[in-house]
C-alpha cells in the first residue's frame, strides 16, 4: 500500500452506497444487517484498493434533490423526442458533433457532465479531451446554428447544476462569479 | 399480499398497468429508431434514452405490483446500475464508430471534432459537406454526393 | 386487467424484438450489430420486468442485473476490439 491514504470522511460516500447495496440486496434493513454490511464495506474498501474519488468536498442535498427531480423529467423528454423523431423523420435527420469547453477540470465533474449530457434529450458525447477537458457531443437533430447553440447552452447549465451541487469551492466560486458578470 | 381498499388497488393496478405499456412502448421505440435512422450515431441516441426510461418505468411497475416497501431499494439500485452503464457502453460505441469512420458526413450539420483531428481550425465548417477526415486539403466542398462510407462490412 | 396487459406489451415487445434482429440481421457494421444486440437484451429485461410485475416476483431481478451487466461488457469490449484493429493502436 504506497498510495496515500486517504481519510475515513473522503471514503465515506462509498461506504454508504455499498451498505446501501449490501442491504438493497439482502432486502434487509434491520440493525444487525446494517453493521454486518458495514464492516464487509470498510473491509472491502481496504483490501480491495481502488483510486479514491476525489470528492469537492461538499454536497447539496437542497439542490440535488430539484436536479435529480428535473433530470428524470428529462429523461422522459429525451425518450420521447427520440421516438417522435424515429416516427416523424426518420431518415431525414440531421445531426452534428459540437465541442463544448467545460468549467471544470475535475474528472468527476467532466465524467458527471458526460453521464448526465448523455441521458438528457438529444446529446451524447463522442470523445473526451481531458488536458483541455473538452467534450464532443453528436447533437441528434441539429439543423442550424441556433440549435448548436442552445446544444451548447444546455451542456454548459448542466454542468453548473452539477457544480452547484458537489464542486469544489473554488468552481462554485467561478461559476458565481461568471452569472454575476 | 396485504389485505388494501379495493379502490386504491384499482388505482396501482391501473398506473402500473399505464407504466408497463409505455415501458414496452420505449422499447418498439427503440426498435423503430434503429431500423429508421441513417448512421450509426444516431441509432446510438435510440438504443440509449429509451431504454433508461423503459426499464425505469418498468421497475417502477413491478415494485406498484409487489406493494411492500423492501423492493424499492433493489429496484432503484437495479436502475442505478443501468443508468451508470449505459452512458459509458454508448460512449464507448460512439467513439469506436466515429475513429473508424461509421458516420454520414453529410448529415452533418457541422463537426467541430473533425477540425481538431485536422488540426486545421476552420471556423466555417457549418454546411460544409466533408468527404472524410482523412482527407486533409480544405479546398472546398466536394461535390461527390452522399458517399456511402457507412457500409464497410 | 393484467391479462390485457400483458398480451398488449406481448405484442409491442415482439414487435420491438423483431426490429432489433432485423438490425442485427441487415446492419451494414459490426458496431450496429452491437447496438441492436444491445436493445434486443433490453427488450429481454423489458420482458422479464413484466413478467415480474404481472406474476408479482422478484425472482428474476437479478437476472435482469446480470443481462444488464453482460450488454455493458459486451458493447465495450466490442468498441475496443473495434476500434483497436480499425486503425492504428497508438493512441491513448
Amino acid at each position: 500500500m504506497s498510495r496515500r491514504r486517504i481519510s475515513i470522511r473522503q471514503e465515506l460516500p462509498l461506504l454508504v452506497w455499498l451498505v446501501f447495496v449490501w442491504c438493497a440486496l439482502w432486502q434487509d434493513f434491520s440493525p444487525g444487517n446494517l453493521l454486518f454490511g458495514a464492516l464487509i464495506a470498510v473491509v472491502v474498501a481496504r483490501l480491495f484498493y481502488l483510486p479514491p474519488v476525489e470528492l469537492g468536498g461538499r454536497f447539496s442535498i437542497v439542490r440535488a434533490v430539484p436536479f435529480a427531480i428535473v433530470f428524470l423529467g428529462k429523461v422522459v423528454a429525451a425518450s420521447f423526442q427520440v421516438l417522435y423523431l424515429a416516427v416523424a423523420r426518420g431518415p431525414k435527420v440531421t445531426n452534428a458533433v459540437v465541442a463544448v469547453q467545460l468549467r471544470s477540470h475535475s474528472d468527476l465533474m467532466v465524467t458527471a457532465t458526460g453521464h448526465v449530457i448523455s441521458l438528457i434529450p438529444g446529446s451524447l458525447v463522442v470523445e473526451v479531451d481531458r488536458s483541455t477537458s473538452t467534450l464532443y457531443i453528436h447533437g441528434l437533430n441539429v439543423r442550424s446554428g441556433e440549435d448548436i447553440v442552445s446544444l451548447r447552452k444546455e451542456v454548459r447549465d448542466a454542468e453548473a447544476a452539477l457544480i452547484r451541487i458537489m464542486g469544489t469551492r473554488e468552481e462554485l466560486a467561478a461559476l458565481k462569479q461568471e452569472v454575476g458578470a | 399480499m396485504n389485505p388494501e381498499p379495493s379502490a386504491v388497488d384499482t388505482i396501482i393496478d391501473t398506473v402500473s398497468a399505464v407504466f408497463m405499456v409505455v415501458g414496452a412502448v420505449m422499447s418498439l421505440g427503440a426498435a423503430i429508431g434503429l431500423l429508421r435512422f441513417p448512421d450509426l450515431m444516431s441509432r446510438m441516441h435510440a438504443a440509449t434514452k429509451p431504454q433508461v426510461l423503459g426499464l425505469f418505468l418498468l421497475l417502477a411497475s413491478v415494485g406498484l405490483q409487489l406493494r411492500t416497501w423492501w423492493v424499492w431499494p433493489v429496484l432503484f439500485v437495479a436502475w442505478i446500475f443501468q443508468v451508470l452503464t449505459v452512458p459509458v457502453s454508448a460512449h464507448m460505441v460512439g467513439r469506436a464508430g466515429y475513429r473508424t469512420k461509421h458516420l454520414h458526413r453529410e448529415l452533418l450539420t457541422t463537426d467541430e471534432l473533425e477540425a481538431v483531428v485536422q488540426k486545421a481550425a476552420d471556423k466555417k465548417t457549418a454546411d460544409r459537406p466533408d468527404s472524410g477526415r482523412q482527407d486533409p486539403d480544405k479546398r472546398a466542398a466536394h461535390d461527390d454526393g452522399p458517399a456511402d462510407d457507412g457500409a464497410p462490412a | 386487467m393484467m391479462e390485457v396487459v400483458l398480451t398488449v406489451t406481448a405484442v409491442i415487445l415482439s414487435l420491438a424484438a423483431a426490429g432489433a434482429i432485423v438490425r442485427i440481421a441487415i446492419g451494414p457494421s459490426l458496431l450496429d450489430r452491437v447496438l441492436a444486440s444491445d436493445v434486443l437484451l433490453a427488450i429481454i429485461g423489458a420482458t422479464l420486468c413484466i413478467d415480474m410485475a404481472v406474476n408479482r416476483h422478484l425472482n428474476n431481478l437479478m437476472l435482469l442485473v446480470a443481462l444488464s451487466i453482460i450488454g455493458f461488457i459486451g458493447s465495450v469490449t466490442v468498441a475496443r476490439f473495434v476500434a483497436d484493429r480499425r486503425e492504428h493502436p497508438n493512441e491513448s
